[in-house]
């Protein structure tokens, strides 16, 4: 009698707590939220692409249930005496504590340590994008980390039935069909023709006439046995995955760091240059990015420099966009690269400075850069500057795109333009 | 059930001229096969009664789902499960802990899940263990078979899963989400202790479901009924008293009795009192179980390797694996996390058989019954009936406690030091029996928690009574579960702690919080 079953359920999902673990992280929101928060304001720009360690205070996530607490008169046996023997007293560790020892302190102190888990590239790069106020359609496709095309490329032996070429097997059956019974058809015709020819009803015809029909027979039974068409002829279309060519960009991010920018309004301009930089990944396979940051005079710097550096002064933001067209100039010439620029500022320029940034902007700049995107960060009427930049807008539709935002959820809209942009191309 | 009267056992004397199953260490479907049905031979030969096996090769991912939905091969979603997943991996991934090398689910068929990155020991190891000790232990320990219903709990599973769900699309994922919070909190009081339950059945359950609801309703209503009572009647009547006796089944009580609570939200209040009640038998015997099971294993590889079926490289592996789980680290090694329950039970079903076997004047003495008597009906009588608390009361032999040195420390809050109150010595053998036994006793292991009064009349408030065990105070979860309580009452809760008949703490949860100040009326009157 068989009285066991062995399955194989390797197969079977293997994400039977995905819905689980999302209750999870859905519940405890607030703090995956805020390690995001701290990762993104910690890391580099170019470094978001992977997961994040998240911890919890375990207090935050104990499940509650009564049990007996410390205190009382207890009895409990242990093993591995050595040295003991009934009626010895042993002083407790800390006064009337009575931790250390045995199942209650290990009880009662679990679950007090911080809780860690990771979570993956992908729920980091949602729980970001939950922040900025992503569409949906924009976060697969940020997330998306290479381009593929499929091209045909030529045919195969083997494939899914959908991808089945007829034209290309039947000829194969034909020709099959033409090797196999080629010799057997043109003898069979032979036969047939002696067999019309043959005349008389002597013995002798008799016997021949019955030989020749005889493997008439057989060869006809062999032609009958060809298949029509057979395993060995089908013919697939076979696809390739080619990468789609792309080519290099680079990504200037200019930035006011005079002394009316606040640390707070920094971490919304990151967000800002972050999204920027994520969409350029998508699209380019090498990408660059240039960190110019100014006051009353512009200097290029490294990120760490670029984000928490602290400078005072005045801001004359014509400084930056000639460093940057220096730089265009010497180091990416427009035919081999892609040129993106995104500026944030929190709208102070020098009284004159503006006409020379429009002039800048309008004659020398734009027609270089694919895209320029312009975020002032403050809650204030609009000055010189934005004045200024209304005017390159109106004249560079397609590739300028302004918007003065309070918070992060606001930096989306002045990507929605180059999104749908590339959506419709 | 029937025990073989063939012997096993006497395989160490014949020859082993058998060709092993197999060398190496790699297995396929055909050798866990073969291996199932020589240790199922074997097994029969000992007399091991058992449900169908159904054993399932699993992944390591897989593994650590069925590890965080508290080994059910199905449950309803909760946020709690994915918490233990998350940890369960993190431990994992980082090489912290290994897995279990197995989970088995008391059902019909019993279901085990084997590893695929085992070897084909280990694998043999867990069909001997899980597949043959823990099934015929689940199939006849006397706690298994009056709580639970091994044929119907996976169809109850799907069943809860489903109406979990179905409420959660309903009603919305958080409202369910704050109710099976709530009932968690208080699901080790799902159960009556000294009340045998009906079984569990999916069909049945659904059928009934409906009519619960309606009847549930009326008798609310009856209950709750707020149809002005003339005055006169009123004074002549004494207060109502309910409930009548003191209801430990808090879960139950809820259910039945919550007055304003939703008729889903009872539903799923008796989901989770079911799954109390099913897992209620596993926590009473944790020693028997592992140790019925490990000494089965090891019974049953040596036997393997006495009939030639296995290689050295096969046993030694076995052998080092066996050591590792029944190994018990002494009190004051750092890894000390208590009792090793395999360790245990192991050495207790052992020191069964040898007292049986090979019985000394000690053995005599102190188990004049069974010394020498047929070890296999002696060791199956023990494993069906009875559970840790009364299985160790009746087996610890002074032999076990002396191999595990046991000893008892006596500690009093006021005293500053401990006392060893016993050792593994002549006076010392029958308390630290007793003791060890109590310990393992649900009863003084939870806190006493009991309703003793609803104020049907009043403020519908409910009044729970805590009375201590050595004195020994609630932890300080308490406040939380307190407020759980309140959450699934709708009403007030206020809760007694007492000790020799004198409160010692009082707990009241109102809407605006919890208090622990005296309140109210004397909470001495309904004792």
């Amino acid at each position: 009698m068989i009285n066991s079953y062995v399955i194989d359920r390797r197969l079977n999902g293997k994400n039977k707590s995905a819905v689980n673990r999302r209750r999870f992280l859905d519940r405890y929101r607030k703090h995956v939220k805020a390690a995001v928060n701290n990762a993104v304001n910690k890391r580099s720009i170019t470094d978001m692409e992977k997961g994040e360690s998240i911890s919890i205070p375990g207090k935050d996530l104990h499940e509650p249930v009564v049990g007996h607490g410390q205190g009382g008169n207890r009895e409990l046996v242990h093993p591995g005496n050595r040295e003991f023997v009934e009626g010895d007293r042993i002083r407790k560790p800390q006064a009337g504590q009575g931790q250390g020892k045995g199942n209650q302190a290990s009880k009662d102190g679990e679950g007090l340590d911080d809780f860690t888990f990771y979570i993956s590239q992908d729920e980091f790069l949602e729980f970001l994008f939950d922040d900025l106020a992503l569409p949906n359609m924009v976060r697969k496709d940020l997330k998306k980390s290479q381009e593929f095309e499929r091209h045909r490329a030529g045919y195969s032996t083997e494939g899914v039935p959908a991808n089945i070429n007829v034209v290309r097997s039947l000829k194969n059956a034909h020709a099959r069909r033409i090797a196999l019974g080629g010799s057997k058809k043109r003898r069979l015709r032979e036969i047939e023709a002696q067999l019309a020819k043959m005349k008389g009803t002597s013995e002798t015809t008799e016997r021949k006439r019955s030989k020749l029909e005889a493997e008439a027979a057989e060869l006809r039974l062999k032609l009958r046995k060809l298949p029509f068409i057979d395993d060995f002829d089908l013919r697939y279309n076979r696809h390739e995955q080619h990468p789609v060519p792309s080519s290099a960009a680079v990504m200037f991010c200019l930035m006011d760091v005079s002394g009316s920018m606040t640390q707070n309004t920094k971490d919304i301009a990151k967000r800002f240059f972050l999204l920027l930089y994520l969409f350029l990944r998508r699209n380019y396979q090498t990408i660059e990015v240039v960190f110019i940051r100014h006051h009353t005079s512009a200097k290029e710097v490294d990120e760490e420099e670029f984000f928490y550096s602290r400078e005072t002064g005045g801001t004359i933001v014509s400084s930056a966009l000639r460093l940057m067209q220096d730089i265009i100039r010497d180091r990416y010439p427009t035919a081999a690269w892609n040129i993106y620029a995104a500026q944030a500022s929190d709208g102070d320029n020098w009284g004159d400075d503006s006409p020379v940034c429009r002039e800048l902007l309008m004659n020398e700049i734009m027609p270089k850069v694919n895209y320029y995107s312009y975020i002032e960060i403050s809650p204030r009427d609009h000055q010189d500057l934005w004045y200024a930049y209304e005017d390159v807008q109106a004249q560079y539709r397609e590739a300028f795109a302004m918007a003065q935002i309070l918070d992060q959820a606001e930096i989306y809209p002045v990507f929605r333009e180059l999104f749908q942009r590339r959506e419709a191309a | 059930m029937t025990v073989s009267s063939t012997r096993p056992g006497a395989g160490a004397d014949r020859p082993r001229a058998r060709e092993p199953i197999s060398r190496g260490s790699d297995w396929d479907f055909e050798l866990i096969r073969e291996y199932d049905r020589h240790i199922a031979e074997i097994a029969a030969d000992f007399g091991l009664d058992t449900y169908p096996n159904q054993i399932e090769v699993i992944s390591s991912e897989q593994m650590m789902d069925a590890y965080s939905s508290v080994g059910m091969p199905l449950g309803y979603h909760h946020w709690s499960y994915g918490k233990q997943f998350l940890q369960t991996q993190q431990g994992y991934q980082r090489g912290q802990m290994g897995l279990a090398y197995e989970i088995v689910i008391n059902s019909n068929p019993c279901i085990a899940y084997l590893m695929e990155e085992n070897t084909i020991t280990m694998q043999a190891l867990v069909i001997a263990h899980a597949c043959y000790g823990h099934n015929s232990f689940f199939k006849n320990n006397y706690l298994f078979r009056s709580w639970t219903d091994a044929s119907a709990i996976i169809d109850y599973l799907v069943f809860a899963r489903e109406y979990v769900t179905r409420c959660e699309q309903k009603y919305g994922v958080e409202a369910v989400e704050q109710v099976l919070d709530s009932c968690h909190a208080i699901q080790n009081y799902g159960v009556d202790r000294y009340k045998r339950p009906s079984p569990i059945s999916a069909a049945e359950e659904a059928n009934r479901q409906a009519e619960r609801e309606e009847y549930l309703q009326q008798q609310l209503n009856l209950l709750w009924r707020t149809i002005p009572v003339s005055e006169e009647k009123q004074q002549q009547r004494e207060r109502r008293r309910f409930p009548q006796e003191p209801q430990e089944n808090l879960l139950y009580f809820i259910e039945k009795h919550a007055p304003i609570m939703p008729t889903w939200q009872r539903e799923i209040v008796r989901i989770v009192r079911k799954m109390a009640q099913y897992f209620y038998p596993q926590r009473q015997t944790q020693v028997m179980n592992e140790g019925w099971a490990t000494f089965w294993h090891y019974t049953i590889m040596n036997e393997l390797y006495d009939r030639g079926l296995v290689t050295d490289g096969f046993m030694m592996e076995f052998l080092d694996n066996h050591a590792k789980v029944v190994f018990q680290p002494p009190f004051d090694a750092p890894y000390y996390s208590g009792i090793n329950p395999y360790a245990l039970g192991f050495a207790m079903f052992r020191d069964l058989r040898r007292i049986c076997e090979d019985p000394d004047d000690e053995d005599r003495e102190w188990f004049p019954d069974i010394a020498g008597s047929d070890w296999l009906k002696t060791l199956h009588f023990a494993m069906e009936n009875f559970k840790d608390e009364s299985f160790i009361q009746q087996y610890l032999s002074p032999r076990v406690i002396r191999d595990f040195h046991f000893f008892a420390i006596f500690d009093q809050e006021e005293s500053l030091e401990y006392e060893v109150a016993a050792i593994h010595d002549g006076r010392g053998y029958q308390r630290i029996r007793q003791m060890l036994g109590n310990q393992y006793n649900l009863a003084s292991r939870e806190p006493n928690l009991q309703v003793v009064d609803v104020d049907v009349e009043g403020d519908r408030s409910l009044t729970l009574h805590h009375v201590r065990d050595n004195n020994k105070p609630l932890n300080e979860d308490a406040d939380e579960v307190l407020k759980h309580l309140r959450r699934l009452w709708s009403f007030d809760v206020h809760l007694y702690s007492f000790d020799n008949e004198q409160v010692i703490k009082e707990y009241h949860c109102t809407e605006e919080g919890l208090h622990h100040g005296a309140e109210g009326e004397d909470p001495q009157k309904f004792l």
